[in-house]
C-alpha cells in the first residue's frame, strides 16, 4: 500500500495551520443579525410570567422568542424527547435557556437581555443522587421510570450468585467518578439563513449535523428536504457537540420568523451549560476469582448523577455496564445501572461515553486482586485477557484482540520488571487496560439503511470529489476518507477534494461520535473507491489490450502489472470510463453487521470490532505533601491498521492529555448556598481559568506503541483511535499511586488533598484509602435474565414476558412508538 | 462572546496628563496598562468605568534606572521584566515571581504596576454578571453579603499578586503621583486587609515606580502554590530574603505569604527567629512553624483551605531551603513545572 500506514500532511492541515478554515463562527453573511439567550438564574422552578415587551421595544432588537414559540420537545434519543428550544413552564437548572433576543449586534441583543422580566416560583432543588432518591416529588421531569429516578437497568447473564460462591476469593469495592466536561476550544457557534428559495440553512460546529437536521424538522415542523444543515469543522467536540441544542433551534426559527441570517456564538459559561460531559458515577464492583486470578463471575452496580435532561443518558447508562466483558473473559456477568435527574446542566458523551468511569473501577480493581493474590498485575491481566473472535457473555462479538501485544510492549518498555513495586518510596508505577467500540452497532433511532455513506464524483480531469455526511471535528475523518479513496484509485490523496457534514451535498454518516468514522466511512469509501476503479479498468482494459485483473492503480496511473510500461495516466483512465460508461459517479455505503444480543438493552454495546490499549504511568508522589507529578507515560494501542499515524499518534497522545486532566484536576462540580440564605445552586466555576485542565507545562512524556494487526472488519484493516486510549490512563494513575505510597485512591480527581487525607489514615492505622464508603439502596428492578453463549443461550432473554413490554434503546423495538413525551 | 461595555479610551503620553485626565474625570475613571485583570473584569461587568486611561504610550513608565538599588517603571511588562539581567541576577524572589505570572501570552501585555494593584480574586466575585444574579451578587459587587463567610462583615477576596510578596520580602518602596504631586511609600503601605478596599492608592493616583534597595549579600526565592504549571493566579505563595554573611550566618531576613489573605501578610515574628543563626533545617523548620501561623485561606479559591494552610509551613520551607543554596531543581521541577533557575 501506498498511502495507508504511511505518515503524511493531513488533508485540511494548510488550511488550519494557515488560519483559513472557517468555523462556525467564521460565517459572515449580509443583513446578519445576533442571538443572545437568556439562561434561568434559579436552579429549578416553575415559570409564572415572562414579560419580554421592554426587551422587544429595546433599540435594535428584532425578535424575542420564548418557550411559546417552539411548542415541540426534541432530544437526541427518542426515548428521551425531554428539551424545548426554550423553557416553556419550568427551569430545571441554572443555566437552562428561557428567552432569545436578536438583536443588530451581540451587545444589544445582551443589554436587552437585562430588559426581560422572568417571574419564578422556585421548586425544591436536586444537588445530587442522594437527594434525587430521597425525594421523588416534585418531579423533575414526568417521564422516567420512577420519581427522579430517569432510568433503572437490570441485567443478568449467567448464575452470579453461584459464580461469586464458587470463587476462591470475592472482592468488593466502591469507586467514584467525578464529572467532567469536554472543554473544546472552539465554543459552539450557529448561523442559520433562508435560502433565496426560502428554504432553511443551518451552519452549525456540531458533531452530528444528521440529528441535528432531524430535530430541526420535529421542531421546525418543516420537510426536512427543505432543510440544509452544514457542520463547519469543529474546533474539537470530545461528544460535547453531539446533541441537537437549544441554540440551533433558536436561531433556525428566528431566521425563518425574519428572514435574515440570525447568528450565535456562545461564551464559554454557556458552554458549560451546555456540557454534555461525563456523568458523574458511583459504582461498586464485586468480583468472585480463583487464586490464580481468574475471574468467576462479576457483578456491576452504578448510580449516574445525569443532570436535568436526558442528553444520551439512557445509552451511557448501559455503557458503564457494556464493556467489561470484552477485556477479560468474565463467565457470568450482573449489571445495574441507575440514573436520577438533578438541577444541573444535562450530562452526555464524553470521549469513551459512560465507559471511563466504571473502567476506571474495573481496572483498579484488579490490580488490588493481583497485590491480594501476591501476582503481578501485567501477568494475571495477560492470563485472563478474553479470547479473539468470541462472544462474551453479553453476547458482544469480538474481533481481533491485540490487548496483550500491548500489555507486553508497554512493560517492556517501561522496564516493568524492574520497576513496578521496586521503586523508592514516593515514585511508583501502574498499569491499566481498556477497550472501546469501533463505531455503535445501532444507530440512536431504529433504521434499516447504511451507517455511512460515500459517493464519489470522478472528473476527467483527474480529479476525484468524495462526498460524506461524516463531520471533521479535528480528529481527521477528512484525510481518513481521502486516503481511502486515494489507496484505491491510485493516486494523491492531495488530488481529492473531500465534501462532508453537509446535508444538503453528502450521503448520510451518522457523525462523529462513538468512534465510529474510520471504521464506517472507511468501508463505505473503499466501496465507492472500488466500483469506480472497476468502472476505469474495464474501459482500460479494451483500450490497451490487458486483462482486467492484470491492472494496477498507482502513481496516478493504471497500468499492466507485468508490463509497467503498458497504461495510462488516472485522468487518461477517466476519459476513457467516460467515454464509455458516460459520467463516472459511485457509491458506497456501510452497514455494521447484525449484534447477536437480542434482549432488551442489547443496543447499547455491540460494535463491529474493538479497540484495545495498555498504559503504564509512571508518578512522583510527595508523601509530605500528597503533590503528585507525572513524568512519563507509556500508552500501547492496538489500531488494527493506521490509515495516517501521524493522525493515531495525535489521537492518543491528545487522549492521554484529556486523561491526565481527569485523573488529576478537572471537575464539574457545583456549589449550593447556605440553604437558610438562599436557593442557589450553581456551577462552582464555569470558566477556562478555574475549572482545570492540564497545561502544556503539566504534560509528561508520553511513549506510544501502535499495535498494527488488521482487523478484517475495517477499512485496509483499522480499528478506532479517537477515545480507547483515554481509559486506561485514570486507573493506571491511581494503581501508580498506591505503587508510590501504598495508598489507594478509589476516586478521580486524584488530588494532594486526597492522597494526603489517605496518608493521614494509614498513619493512624485506618484504611489506607480515599474513596466512596459504599454503595446506596436502589429500588432494582427484577433482571432480564439471558444465558451466556456457553450455557446454551441464544441472546435472547430468558424470560420472554418482560422482553416483550420492551422499550427504549433496545435491539428488536422495531415498533414505532410516540417519542414526544409531557413536558 | 462576551462584550466590553461602552467607555471612552483617553492615551495620554506622560505621566503628568495621565494625572489631570485622571482628576479631571469626576471619579468613573481608571488607569490600563496591559489590560490582563482589568478588561475581562469590565467583561463581567465587575468594573464599568466611563473613561479609560491607557498608560502604554508613556514611555517614562517603562523605564528602568540602577543608582541605590534599582528602580522600575510601573508600565514595564512583565516579559521585559523577566528579560531584565539585573532582576534575575539580584532579585531573584522577583523575578521568579514575575516569570509564573500568568502565561507568555498575558505577561507580554500584563504591567508590573497592573499585577502589583491587581484586583483581590475569589470564586465568587470572579463570574460573569449572569452567574453572580444567580447567587444575588456579593459584598464587593451588586450584593450585600460576603458567601465565602456569611457573618463576615469584610469582604475576603484573597491578594493574588504574584510581584507583591517577592517585593515585600525585597524591601521595595513605590512611587504614586498625582495631579498634586508625588509621593513615595513602603510597598506594604500600599495594601490593606479588605477584599473591597485593598489599595491605599487614592482613586487620582498613579503607581509610576518601584523601587528596590542595594541587594549586596541578599538572597531571595519565591514559590507558588497553583494546580498548573502556568495560567492559574497563586492560592498560596512564600517570598522570603535574607542577607547572609559569610559563615552563613542570616543577618537579615523577610518572609512573606501571599494569596492567604486580601493582602500579602510579611511574618516578621518568623523571619526573626533566622536572625542570628545558620540556616539549618531545626532553624528553617522553627521559623517555617511561625510563617504558618497567620495563614488563613477561605474556601474561595482552588484547592481546599485546609490543606493550602497545611501548606503554608511547607512551601516556606522550600523557599528558605532555597535560600540556603540547596539544589532545588527537581523539586521545582514537580512542584512548579519548570526549573526558575
Amino acid at each position: 500500500m501506498n498511502i495507508i500506514g504511511t505518515p503524511r500532511r493531513r488533508v485540511d492541515g494548510r488550511a488550519k495551520v494557515t488560519g483559513q478554515t472557517k468555523f462556525a463562527d467564521d460565517v459572515m453573511l449580509p443583513r446578519m443579525v445576533h442571538c443572545k439567550l437568556l439562561r434561568a438564574s434559579v436552579p429549578h422552578a416553575r415559570i409564572v410570567r415572562i414579560d419580554a415587551s421592554r426587551a422587544a421595544a429595546h433599540p435594535g432588537v428584532h425578535l424575542v422568542l420564548t418557550g411559546e414559540d417552539f411548542p415541540i420537545p426534541y432530544g437526541i434519543l427518542p426515548v428521551s424527547q425531554d428539551e424545548h428550544a426554550l423553557a416553556r413552564g419550568i427551569v430545571r437548572f441554572v443555566g437552562d435557556p428561557v428567552a432569545a433576543v436578536i438583536a443588530r449586534d451581540e451587545q444589544t441583543a445582551a443589554d436587552a437581555l437585562d430588559l426581560v422580566v422572568v417571574e419564578y416560583e422556585a421548586l425544591r432543588t436536586f444537588a445530587g443522587p442522594a437527594d434525587s432518591l430521597a425525594h421523588p416529588t416534585p418531579r423533575i421531569h414526568e417521564y422516567g421510570d420512577t420519581g427522579n429516578i430517569h432510568k433503572l437497568v437490570s441485567l443478568q447473564f449467567g448464575d452470579v450468585e453461584q459464580a461469586l460462591a464458587g470463587a476462591d476469593r470475592v472482592f468488593e469495592d466502591a469507586f467514584f467518578y467525578q464529572g467532567n466536561t469536554h472543554l473544546p476550544i472552539e465554543q459552539h457557534a450557529a448561523v442559520a439563513a433562508r435560502d433565496p428559495d426560502g428554504k432553511l440553512v443551518l451552519w452549525s460546529s456540531t458533531q452530528t449535523p444528521h440529528y441535528v437536521h432531524r430535530a430541526l424538522a420535529k421542531t421546525l415542523a418543516m420537510p426536512a428536504a427543505h432543510i440544509r444543515v452544514i457542520a463547519t469543522p469543529n474546533g474539537g467536540g470530545f461528544g460535547g457537540k453531539s446533541d441537537p441544542f437549544n441554540h440551533e433551534m433558536v436561531v433556525a426559527k428566528a431566521a425563518l420568523v425574519l428572514d435574515r441570517p440570525v447568528k450565535i456564538c456562545l461564551t464559554r459559561e454557556e458552554v458549560f451549560y451546555c456540557h454534555r460531559g461525563r456523568h458523574p458515577v458511583l459504582m461498586q464492583f464485586t468480583t468472585g476469582v480463583k487464586n490464580d486470578g481468574t475471574i468467576t463471575g462479576m457483578h456491576v452496580k452504578t448510580l449516574l448523577d445525569g443532570g436535568a435532561y436526558g442528553s444520551y443518558g439512557v445509552a451511557s447508562t448501559f455503557y458503564t455496564g457494556a464493556l467489561q466483558t470484552v477485556t477479560y473473559h468474565i463467565p457470568a456477568y450482573k449489571f445495574q445501572g441507575c440514573r436520577v435527574f438533578t438541577n444541573k446542566p444535562p450530562c452526555g458523551p464524553k470521549r469513551g461515553h459512560g465507559t471511563p468511569q466504571s473502567r476506571f473501577g474495573q481496572e483498579i480493581q484488579l490490580d488490588k486482586i493481583a497485590e491480594a493474590l501476591a501476582q503481578d498485575p501485567a501477568e494475571l491481566r495477560l492470563r485472563i485477557v478474553e479470547q479473539p473472535e468470541t462472544l462474551t457473555a453479553n453476547y458482544l462479538r469480538v474481533g481481533t484482540i491485540g490487548l496483550s501485544q500491548c500489555i507486553r510492549r508497554v512493560t517492556r518498555a517501561a522496564d516493568w520488571s524492574n520497576t513496578f513495586r521496586k521503586l523508592p518510596h514516593g515514585r511508583g508505577v501502574g498499569l491499566a487496560c481498556s477497550s472501546y467500540l469501533s463505531g455503535a452497532g445501532l444507530a440512536i433511532y431504529w433504521n434499516d439503511m447504511p451507517h455511512s455513506g460515500v459517493q464519489l464524483k470522478i472528473d476527467r480531469s483527474g480529479g476525484v470529489t468524495a462526498f460524506c455526511g461524516a463531520t471533521e471535528i479535528g480528529q481527521g475523518s477528512d484525510d481518513v476518507l481521502v486516503a481511502c479513496v486515494a489507496e484505491v484509485l491510485g493516486i494523491d490523496p492531495l488530488d481529492i477534494r473531500p465534501v462532508t457534514g453537509d446535508t444538503d451535498l453528502t450521503p448520510v454518516d451518522l457523525g462523529s461520535y462513538s468512534s465510529r468514522v474510520t471504521l464506517m466511512m472507511g468501508n463505505a469509501a473503499i466501496q465507492a473507491a472500488e466500483r469506480a476503479r472497476d468502472l476505469l479498468a474495464d474501459a482500460v482494459s479494451r483500450k490497451i489490450g490487458v486483462p482486467k485483473d492484470r491492472l494496477v492503480f498507482a502513481d496516478r496511473r493504471v497500468f499492466d502489472t507485468e508490463d509497467g510500461s503498458k497504461g495510462v495516466t488516472f485522468s487518461e483512465a477517466v476519459c476513457l470510463a467516460e467515454a464509455a460508461f458516460g459520467t463516472i459517479g459511485t457509491v458506497g455505503a456501510y452497514t455494521p453487521p447484525k449484534s447477536a444480543a437480542k434482549f432488551k438493552g442489547g443496543g447499547v454495546g455491540p460494535s463491529p470490532t474493538y479497540s484495545y490499549s495498555a498504559a503504564i504511568v509512571e508518578v512522583d508522589v510527595d508523601p509530605d505533601t500528597g503533590w503528585t507529578h507525572v513524568p512519563r507515560v507509556w500508552i500501547a494501542h492496538d489500531i488494527g491498521r493506521s490509515i495516517n499515524p501521524v493522525l493515531v499518534r495525535g489521537q492518543v497522545e491528545g487522549s492521554v492529555y484529556m486523561a491526565l486532566g481527569e485523573a488529576l484536576m478537572e471537575e464539574q462540580i457545583f456549589r449550593r448556598l447556605p440553604p437558610r440564605l438562599s436557593g442557589a445552586l450553581v456551577h462552582k466555576f464555569p470558566s477556562m481559568l478555574e475549572y482545570k485542565s492540564p497545561t502544556t507545562l503539566d504534560m509528561p512524556e508520553v511513549f506510544t506503541d501502535l499495535i498494527e494487526n488488521p482487523d478484517p472488519r475495517g477499512p485496509f484493516g483499522a480499528k478506532e483511535v479517537g477515545q480507547g486510549p483515554l481509559l486506561p490512563v485514570m486507573p493506571a494513575i491511581a494503581n501508580a499511586v498506591y505503587d508510590a505510597v501504598g495508598v489507594r485512591i478509589d476516586e478521580v480527581p486524584i488530588t494532594p488533598e486526597k492522597i494526603l487525607k489517605a496518608l493521614d489514615a494509614k498513619a493512624a492505622g485506618k484504611a489506607p484509602r480515599y474513596g466512596p464508603a459504599g454503595f446506596p439502596e436502589i429500588p432494582w428492578p427484577e433482571p432480564l435474565r439471558v444465558a451466556p453463549p456457553w450455557a446454551g443461550g441464544d441472546g435472547t432473554a430468558d424470560d420472554k414476558g418482560l422482553r416483550a413490554e420492551g422499550k427504549g434503546l433496545n435491539a428488536e423495538s422495531r415498533t414505532p412508538k410516540a417519542t414526544s413525551v409531557p413536558s | 462572546m462576551m462584550r466590553l461595555p461602552n467607555f471612552r479610551f483617553v492615551a495620554p503620553t506622560s505621566v503628568h496628563e495621565a494625572a489631570e485626565l485622571l482628576t479631571s474625570s469626576s471619579g468613573d475613571a481608571m488607569l490600563v496598562a496591559g489590560g490582563t485583570d482589568l478588561l475581562p473584569n469590565m467583561k463581567r461587568r465587575q468594573q464599568t468605568p466611563g473613561t479609560l486611561v491607557g498608560l502604554r504610550h508613556i514611555a517614562e513608565l517603562r523605564a528602568i534606572s540602577n543608582g541605590d538599588g534599582l528602580t522600575i517603571g510601573a508600565g514595564l511588562t512583565l516579559a521585559d521584566l523577566v528579560r531584565t539581567q539585573k532582576v534575575r541576577e539580584s532579585y531573584g524572589a522577583l523575578w521568579q515571581a514575575a516569570a509564573q505570572v500568568a502565561t507568555p501570552q498575558l505577561r507580554n501585555m500584563g504591567t508590573l504596576g497592573g499585577n502589583l494593584c491587581l484586583d483581590t480574586r475569589c470564586n465568587y466575585y470572579d463570574q460573569n454578571y449572569e452567574w453572580r444574579k444567580a447567587i444575588d451578587f456579593c459584598m464587593k459587587k451588586d450584593g450585600g453579603t460576603c458567601w465565602v463567610a456569611p457573618s463576615s462583615t469584610k469582604c475576603l477576596a484573597v491578594s493574588s499578586t504574584d510581584t507583591a510578596p517577592a517585593l515585600l520580602a525585597l524591601g521595595a518602596s513605590i512611587t504614586l503621583v498625582s495631579a498634586n504631586g508625588s509621593r513615595r511609600i513602603a510597598l506594604s503601605d500600599l495594601y490593606r486587609n479588605d477584599g473591597i478596599h485593598y489599595l491605599t492608592r487614592q482613586p487620582n493616583e498613579i503607581l509610576t515606580a518601584v523601587h528596590l534597595p542595594e541587594s549586596t549579600g541578599w538572597r531571595s526565592a519565591y514559590w507558588k502554590l497553583r494546580r498548573r504549571g502556568a495560567f492559574d493566579f497563586p492560592v498560596l505563595s512564600a517570598a522570603a530574603a535574607a542577607k547572609i554573611a559569610g559563615d552563613g550566618t542570616v543577618e537579615s531576613a523577610r518572609i512573606v505569604l501571599g494569596a492567604v489573605s486580601s493582602r500579602p501578610i510579611e511574618v516578621a515574628p518568623a523571619a526573626s527567629l533566622l536572625v542570628g543563626h545558620a540556616l539549618t533545617d531545626e532553624a528553617i523548620a522553627r521559623a517555617a512553624d511561625a510563617a504558618a501561623q497567620p495563614s488563613r485561606p477561605m474556601d474561595n479559591t482552588d484547592f481546599t483551605l485546609v490543606w493550602r494552610k497545611r501548606m503554608t509551613r511547607v512551601f516556606v520551607t522550600y523557599a528558605l531551603r532555597e535560600l540556603r543554596g540547596d539544589d532545588v531543581r527537581d523539586l521545582r521541577r514537580r512542584v512548579s513545572r519548570q526549573e526558575l533557575l
